[in-house]
């Protein structure tokens, strides 16, 4: 028995920031001060408070440290484990009020979230089966084998309107339908975990925070389509990921919770996992399954749908992480309890990685409906910096983005559709004025260019002319025919392309061009970047009446571009000038370089 | 795994070491004082003393927890025993002895050990 747990985030957010060698040195002293017996470490996956990681909470009181570093572990052991006294300067400043404490689950982060592919991750240690169990864990996978036909089974998955939550949204109780009634001696379950939208890791902490749900989950699947393996696509650059499902497949095997005649039911399953190399086309399904057969990843024509011909030609059901995780709660917790939250079309949570410039960058779970306001006023808490929010990117490089006006928006998959964004799997990119959109377009752009397999001629040529037009643009080359030629060309590979990555690829380019033309055509017209961002279309310049002569910036120029003696008028060569901005950033104090 | 008895035995199990993780007001918390002065009138062997009593008694609905100075140094140590809606009871002097007799009379039949208590003492 411990009188303590110390749960610290072994994500890989809070990993990069040394959370490895916080736990090392905890052990460590917790062993010199002759507590190890009574206080337990315990590597949990991801909080979701990413920004303020290495994050440590203390039970029973619950204490939440934030941004905790080596350095502090004595400390937190001395004043805290020792003697009782939390250390107040490392607590999360959200949970601290005047005199009080607040619980986590009060703090503007946590109040609106509503965590269910999310609900263990942070609270268990993924590498121990048994803590899966004890919250209720394997129940679902029992009461499916021992009370439930196949059918049924499938019947509550339609019920509960759980949609696929990798980008498309397709009903995922149908999609298990279409695999139950095909008949074929073999089929399988695969998990697409080949995250690869930039700024997207909710699978990857489902993955690192709760495997065993992905593991009972898919064994669900399988006994309701009448499939006995199951594949896990998993990016090799997921390594803690993968070493944690590696590490749960082994602990159920042991349990006899994959095996043969799993709850003495007569159903056997089994599990694989298959790395991926990491190219973006491998998250297309069919292009997946190419891959896990051994062969380059390329997507093939739809139909034949994967459930009638898919891995190995046979009928496959494939779902992604998140959507795997919320099958558990859904058969445990009825149907009804899963379509009591969301929107009428869009049922239950989703969750999104909050990222760009944002206060609270990390992962959110919230019920379906919710607003981009909320998300980003509330949860995120606001825009850092005294900057203006512009708008926000949802889906990657196959979405849109939402402008301002827009930002009352509930979300869900039809409102996004009918504003041209589309709900990806789940990144969310705050954008300020800051921000210049058609630079954030030709980003994403690049992109997909890089990640084009090269199989279609829309995609593979089409994306690249695109790029082209607006590298052109943001060059301040383009003429506005230009921007009418690739609107076209935009519709032509979106209506063309064979899978996926090429039909979506122009959406970031349409929904800008719908939302923020004018910034466009300042582009194009005025030769203008109205938030300073495309090197070509602008120029520093020293303010005459402003300059004091202290030479900081001709000393920061790294082209020699400046010139000006001490105590005199400094001035930029234009034509010398790589627009670096050090010469701005030395000038602090004054104010005198300017971007015009 | 043949059975769902097997699945809940586990659980059960598992369930028991992590009690000291929910956010439940129900627990009934026993708190140590672990500053200076309570650490050197020996409040380690009662908290220990605690602990091992609360396990050894499979008592689910407790957490042992230690607290610093409550400003009473003399009476080191001290043990507060907090319950939803009851009134704080304050053991003081306590030793691993008297930790049994509390466990058993206190935390399982809900009789204070009113001979502990700071109020017996001050008086």
């Amino acid at each position: 028995m411990y009188r303590s747990h110390v749960l610290v985030c072994g994500g890989t957010g809070c990993t990069s920031s040394n959370s490895e060698e916080i736990i090392t040195t905890l052990e460590e002293q917790l062993v010199e001060k002759g507590l190890a017996d009574e206080i337990k470490v315990i590597r949990t996956g991801c909080f979701g408070l990413c920004a303020i990681g290495p994050i440590m909470i203390v039970y029973p009181e619950g204490s939440f440290y934030s941004e905790v570093k080596v350095d502090d572990i004595p400390e937190i052991v001395e004043e805290h484990l020792l003697k009782g006294r939390i250390v107040k300067r490392l607590l999360y400043d959200e949970t601290v009020e005047t005199d009080t404490i607040k619980s986590l689950n009060e703090t503007a982060f946590y109040k609106k979230q509503k965590r269910v592919a999310l609900r263990n991750c942070g609270v268990i240690n993924p590498e121990s089966i048994e803590e899966y169990i004890a919250l209720d864990g394997y129940q679902a996978l029992a009461k499916c084998l021992t009370g439930l036909k196949p059918a049924e089974v499938i019947q509550i998955v339609k019920d509960s309107g759980l949609r696929g939550r990798g980008g498309g949204g397709f009903p995922t109780g149908l999609k298990w339908e279409f695999t139950a009634k095909t008949e074929a001696d073999q089929k399988y379950v695969v998990c697409n975990a080949d995250e690869g939208d930039p700024g997207a890791f909710m699978d990857r902490s489902v993955l690192e925070g709760d495997p065993h749900c992905i593991v009972e989950s898919m064994t669900i699947c399988g006994y309701a389509v009448g499939a006995t393996e199951g594949y896990v696509y998993v990016r090799a650059e997921y390594p803690i990921a993968v070493n944690r499902l590696e590490v749960a497949i082994k602990q159920a095997k042991e349990q006899g919770l994959l095996g043969k005649n799993i709850f003495g039911s007569g159903f056997d399953f089994d599990l694989h996992i298959r790395l991926g190399a990491g190219a973006f086309v491998c998250g297309e399904e069919t292009a997946l399954m190419t891959s896990i057969e051994g062969n380059r990843g390329e997507p093939r024509p739809r139909p034949p749908y994967p459930a009638v011909k898919g891995l190995f030609g046979k009928p496959t059901t494939e779902n992604n992480v998140e959507t795997f995780a919320n099958i558990p709660q859904i058969i445990l917790h009825g149907a009804e309890s899963f379509a009591a939250m969301g929107t009428e079309k869009s049922k239950g949570t989703k969750v999104f990685a909050l990222g760009g410039n944002i206060k609270n960058t990390g992962l959110v779970e919230i019920p379906m409906g919710t607003t981009l306001r909320e998300i980003v006023e509330e949860i995120g808490g606001g825009i850092p910096n005294g900057h203006k929010f512009k708008a926000a990117q949802t889906g990657g490089p196959s979405g849109g983005c939402i402008p301002n006006h827009l930002i009352d928006t509930p979300i869900d998959y039809d409102n996004l559709t009918a504003i041209g964004c589309m709900m990806g799997s789940g990144g969310l990119i705050v954008m300020d004025d800051t921000n210049c959109m058609v630079d954030i377009a030709r980003f994403f752009l690049d992109f997909t260019v890089d990640e084009s397999c090269g199989k279609c001629a829309p995609c593979r040529i089409g994306t690249k002319r695109m790029l082209e037009m607006l590298d052109k643009i943001t060059h301040g080359t383009a003429e506005l025919e230009d921007l009418e030629k690739l609107e076209e060309l935009a519709l032509y590979v979106k209506e063309n392309s064979l899978c996926g990555l090429g039909q979506t690829a122009p959406n970031p380019v349409l929904s800008t061009m719908k939302f923020f033309k004018d910034e466009y055509i300042a582009h194009v017209v005025d030769k203008k970047c109205p938030a300073g961002v495309c090197k070509a279309l602008l120029n520093y310049y020293i303010d005459p009446k402003k300059c004091i002569g202290c030479t900081l910036c001709a000393r920061a120029c790294p082209v020699d571009a400046i010139a000006g003696v001490p105590k005199g008028l400094h001035v930029i060569d234009t034509k010398k000038c790589i627009k670096c901005g050090a010469c701005m950033d030395a000038c602090k104090k004054v104010k005198a370089v300017s971007k015009v | 795994m043949k059975t769902i008895e097997e699945l809940n035995a586990i659980r059960e199990k598992a369930k028991a070491t992590m009690t000291v993780r929910e956010d439940n007001v129900d627990v009934i918390r026993v708190v140590v004082g672990m500053a200076t002065c309570g650490i050197a009138a020996g409040a380690r062997p009662v908290l220990n003393g605690f602990m091992e009593e609360v396990a050894r008694r499979k008592l689910g609905n407790i957490v042992v927890s230690q607290t610093g100075c409550i400003g009473m140094c003399q009476y080191e140590p001290i043990v507060e025993v907090i319950e939803k809606d009851k009134e704080k009871v304050t053991y003081v002097r306590m030793t691993a002895d008297r930790v049994a007799r509390v466990v058993s009379d206190h935390l399982v039949n809900n009789n204070v050990v009113t001979e502990f208590t700071v109020g017996a003492i001050a008086k």
